[in-house]
């Protein structure tokens, strides 16, 4: 068994940035991944981050965009949080040497990003998050951090009273995929997961093939709910063929989009008459799909994005890495022709439920990054808002896991204070396949709560894990036939891209459940083709499966009962905002192997001044 | 894979937002009846093309991908697996991989995560030579063909090659800014010297260079060219002040540091970032030798 104080669970930059905090404030911590950290998907964002860092902005400024792009369903002390604490985390990353653009006068440079009042995002060319990535391993390197790469964390060692507020969490039980051997590691003051987004839940994503919600599962499962999943961003401008992104800073720059008779249709169609190109993500991929539709795509598939008129020189300057990108996946040099784009899934605004200190309501967990939801993005994120969340909140779950003082949370977490139970109506039975208290070692649902009587020890609840995680690897690895996980896999992003995408209706979200829930009667049969104990990605995969599953389910239940349209969140027979009914966040808490639904109303309180919902117009 | 719409949006999508407009009813329909003609027309070829691809060995590719894995008693002696992997418009050599694992071969091992040549993790030896699978179109290559682990590289299993060497020569070089005089502020950096750290701040850690690397091969101790770049990358950054610059030279010019580098520009060419890791050591050894002359 491993000990540390503090272990972060994932090494994009939420975690290099949690564990470099924790370290400074004392901590003995050690980073466990299923990557090695340079391998992260932090290193595929583009675009920039965002700081008020100039005269003539504020954080206040900052907030007031971020609440606004939110559609009024981010939570204020979180939002404020960011934007306070984001222009000191860029000089911080600054003084660790990242590569930031430079104006004329030696400043780092800031351009213009969808949503916002200001240019306030700093950038390194296209490629900002691989130069923060690199940089923030620089330092773990600097200070020494241990890092277990590649060992995939696969359950959480979390105490088991009834109710989840009073549980703990003591350590985590990872696979190390070099040589097959489960071990334990027991965190004495805290677990940070920093795991990253989901988009593996859908076929056409920008996302990496590792990012499969591991973190929201898991936590899920031991009894932290999962908040606004439904609300999922779809980026206007990805390859049609790959997803592979191409940043808004083309947009951001002057880039334009056409459609196929050559209009500008984000202005002469009157998508956003004062912003065009530049409006929010989510109206900008609403516009190009209503295009598509109504007949006006090219090929009926995408439109075009053209930045020919900016110049090559400025290209190169400034957006090099999509002239490499549009060239090596889509066969288009977009210094000669504009490149074709069309929606794809891009981000999870939702995730595991945090206060703004990144703490779950298990204490002794946190979370930060993508598979976080402090709500700092409501119901749809600005464009540049990623990298400051990674940082910032990466920051304050790595410090107070390690004991700093952080003050109080001003957002509550878990069922406790103000919530209200939810109701929707499914066509199937959500959750588990097997009848509750069933034990379904296999699909690592089985042996959490009342699992024992009387409360153990740290290190026997540890061990516990341990021995669970044994069993359920050990019966995959068992079974000589069955299914495999490829197929399952496939099948639930096939579907969750046909029903649970830009738009979305009542019909599509019912036959998606429908649609998972074969797919979890498929995984009661998946088996392991690959019975070695070196690098095993077949049981890797098979593993992970089990978790695009349960978000999957847990973004389409989100949508169900969500009968309203807000931020990226649109539906078919609700094409309105109802601030009466729906200014609460969603929330999903795994209850005896079922998704139990309820509410929890929006803090627009900020430290002072109270957000009042307005109009979103762009 | 296509981002599909339920078909009852098409009527329903334009009330979503503020695009009404006069011109809708005649023009549209117009426009309506030309797209679901094409889309026809369209189906109608795919049809026939896939009918055609179904029965023309042309449209698959054959892959000859290495195997080996200690574990496994049949895998144990290294071998070659064909694979005949149906092509379509576009596809890498990662999609072929990919396509062989889910539908043929589960046990099939390689690494890989972004797709977009910037996590680092597919460098694989194809047809002869390092590349990204991912950033490899299948079309560019000879058939069969042939997919390999890095050489130089101890193969853990299948494709998957042990990195922790690699590893330890980029941690050699002190690989993170380092300067005691720091502002309150942000530091200023020129243009231009940022311009002329930028190719070398694009290193991906794939390790295709050190693996193409002959001196590397045969010296285990030589930094090797990402390293040396990762060094040349905050050598050149004017923010680390001239101190800072000496004990980089220093270990830069130690024995196994740049003049290893034989100059054979083989680094160069495999780097799937165009990185000019050649030019940068040269660069380097200009700099050691202006470095010793300072003391005479």
């Amino acid at each position: 068994m491993h000990e540390h104080d503090v272990i972060v669970v994932g090494a994009g930059g939420a975690g290099l940035r949690a564990a470099i905090a924790a370290q400074e404030e004392g901590a003995d911590v050690a980073i466990v991944s299923k990557l090695h950290p340079v391998r992260s998907h932090t290193g595929a964002a583009e675009g920039g981050i965002n700081a008020a860092l100039r005269e003539g902005d504020s954080w206040e400024q900052h907030a007031y965009d971020t609440m606004k792009g939110s559609d009024y369903l981010g939570d204020a002390p979180a939002i404020e949080t960011l934007c306070q604490d984001s222009p000191e985390e860029v000089i911080q990353l600054e003084h660790w040497g990242l590569a930031f653009s430079r104006d004329e006068d030696g400043r780092m440079s800031q351009r213009p990003f969808g949503g916002m009042s200001f240019p306030r995002t700093t950038y390194a060319g296209a490629e900002t998050g691989h130069q923060l990535l690199h940089t923030m391993y620089e330092q773990l390197v600097k200070r020494g951090i241990q890092v277990y790469d590649e060992w995939y964390v696969t359950r959480l060692a979390v105490s088991d009273e009834e109710d989840p507020t009073e549980r703990h969490c003591h350590g985590v039980v990872a696979y190390d995929i070099k040589s097959g051997g489960l071990d334990a590691f027991h965190a004495r003051d805290g677990v940070i997961l920093a795991t990253g987004g989901p988009g593996q839940v859908f076929d056409h994503t920008t996302n990496a093939v590792a990012n499969t919600g591991d973190g929201p599962a898991m936590a899920y499962r031991a009894g932290v709910p999962l908040e606004d999943m439904e609300f999922i961003q779809f980026h206007p401008t990805t390859l049609p063929s790959t997803g592979v992104l191409i940043t808004e800073g083309v947009r951001g720059e002057g880039g334009i989009l056409y459609n196929e008779d050559g209009e500008r249709f984000m202005f002469e169609r009157g998508y956003a008459n004062n912003d065009g190109e530049l409006a929010s993500r989510d109206v900008v991929s609403r516009a190009e799909l209503t295009e598509v539709n109504e007949g006006r795509g090219i090929e009926d598939e995408y439109v075009h994005l053209d930045m020919r008129h900016l110049g090559e020189e400025r290209i190169i300057d400034r957006l090099e890495n999509i002239v490499h990108l549009a060239e090596d996946f889509e066969g288009v040099d977009p210094l000669e022709q504009p490149m074709p784009v069309k929606p794809g899934q891009h981000y999870a605004m939702g995730g595991i439920e945090t206060d703004e200190n990144g703490e779950t309501c298990i204490s002794g967990l946190y979370a930060a990054g993508e598979c976080a939801c402090a709500s700092v993005h409501g119901s749809n994120r600005l464009g540049g808002n990623a990298l400051p969340e990674l940082t910032v909140f990466g920051k304050r779950a790595g410090r107070h896991a390690a004991g700093g003082d952080l003050g109080t949370a001003e957002i509550e977490t878990g069922k406790r204070g103000d919530w209200e139970v939810g109701e929707v109506d499914t066509p199937v039975e959500p959750g588990d396949v097997s009848a509750p208290g069933e034990d379904v070692v296999a699909d690592g649902s089985g042996g959490t709560a009342a699992a024992s009587g009387g409360s153990l020890s740290p290190d026997e609840y540890v061990q516990r894990a341990l021995d669970v995680e044994r069993e359920r690897v050990q019966t995959l690895l068992e079974k000589e036939e069955g299914r495999q996980h490829a197929e399952i896999r496939a099948d639930v992003q096939k579907s969750m891209t046909r029903n649970v995408n830009v738009f979305r209706e009542e019909a599509g979200l019912k036959q998606a459940l429908r649609d998972i829930r074969d797919a979890r009667e498929k995984y009661q049969d998946v088996y392991v083709a690959d019975k070695s104990s070196t690098f095993n990605t077949d049981l890797i995969q098979t593993i992970e499966t089990r978790n695009v599953l349960d978000l999957a389910e847990a973004i389409t239940l989100g949508a169900l009962a969500r009968d309203e349209f807000r931020g990226a969140h649109w539906r078919k027979e609700n094409q309105e905002r109802r601030d009466d009914v729906w200014l609460k966040h969603t929330m999903l808490s795994w209850e005896d192997g079922r998704p139990d639904l309820w509410y929890r109303p929006v803090v627009l309180e900020g430290e002072n001044k109270t957000y009042e919902p307005k109009v979103r117009s762009y | 894979m296509s981002t599909q719409v339920p078909e009852q949006t098409e009527e329903e999508s334009s009330a979503d937002t503020e695009s009404q407009s006069q011109s809708q009813s005649a023009a549209q329909q117009a426009r309506m009846q030309k797209k679901r003609d094409r889309a026809a027309e369209r189906d109608r070829q795919k049809e026939a093309e896939e009918a055609e691809k179904a029965s023309s060995e042309d449209d698959t590719y054959l892959l000859k991908v290495f195997r080996y894995d200690p574990e496994v008693e049949g895998k144990q002696e290294p071998r070659f697996d064909e694979f005949h992997v149906p092509y379509h418009q576009g596809m890498t050599v990662l999609d072929a991989l990919m396509y062989a694992r889910d539908e043929y071969d589960s046990s099939l091992t390689f690494r890989h995560s972004c797709r977009q040549a910037v996590c680092g993790s597919d460098a694989l030896f194809i047809d002869g030579r390092q590349r990204l699978g991912c950033k490899t179109q299948l079309s560019d290559l000879e058939e069969p063909v042939r997919i390999e682990p890095l050489p130089h590289q101890e193969v853990v299993k299948d494709l998957v090659v042990d990195m922790e060497h690699f590893y330890d020569q980029m941690h050699a070089v002190e690989p993170y800014f380092q300067t005691n005089d720091l502002p309150e502020g942000e530091q200023l950096q020129s243009r231009e010297n940022r311009e002329k750290i930028k190719m070398s701040t694009r290193c991906i850690w794939c390790g295709a260079c050190m693996s193409s690397c002959n001196i590397a091969a045969g010296d285990n101790k030589y930094l090797g060219p990402a390293a040396i770049n990762k060094a040349y990358r905050f050598t050149m950054d004017e923010r680390e002040g001239e101190d800072m610059q000496e004990h980089r030279m220093e270990i830069l010019e130690q024995e196994h540091g740049v003049w290893r580098c034989q100059t054979q520009f083989s680094c160069t060419e495999v780097c799937p970032k165009d990185i000019p890791l050649t030019e940068h050591i040269q660069e380097l050894k200009r700099e050691a030798v202006k470095n010793n002359l300072k003391f005479w």
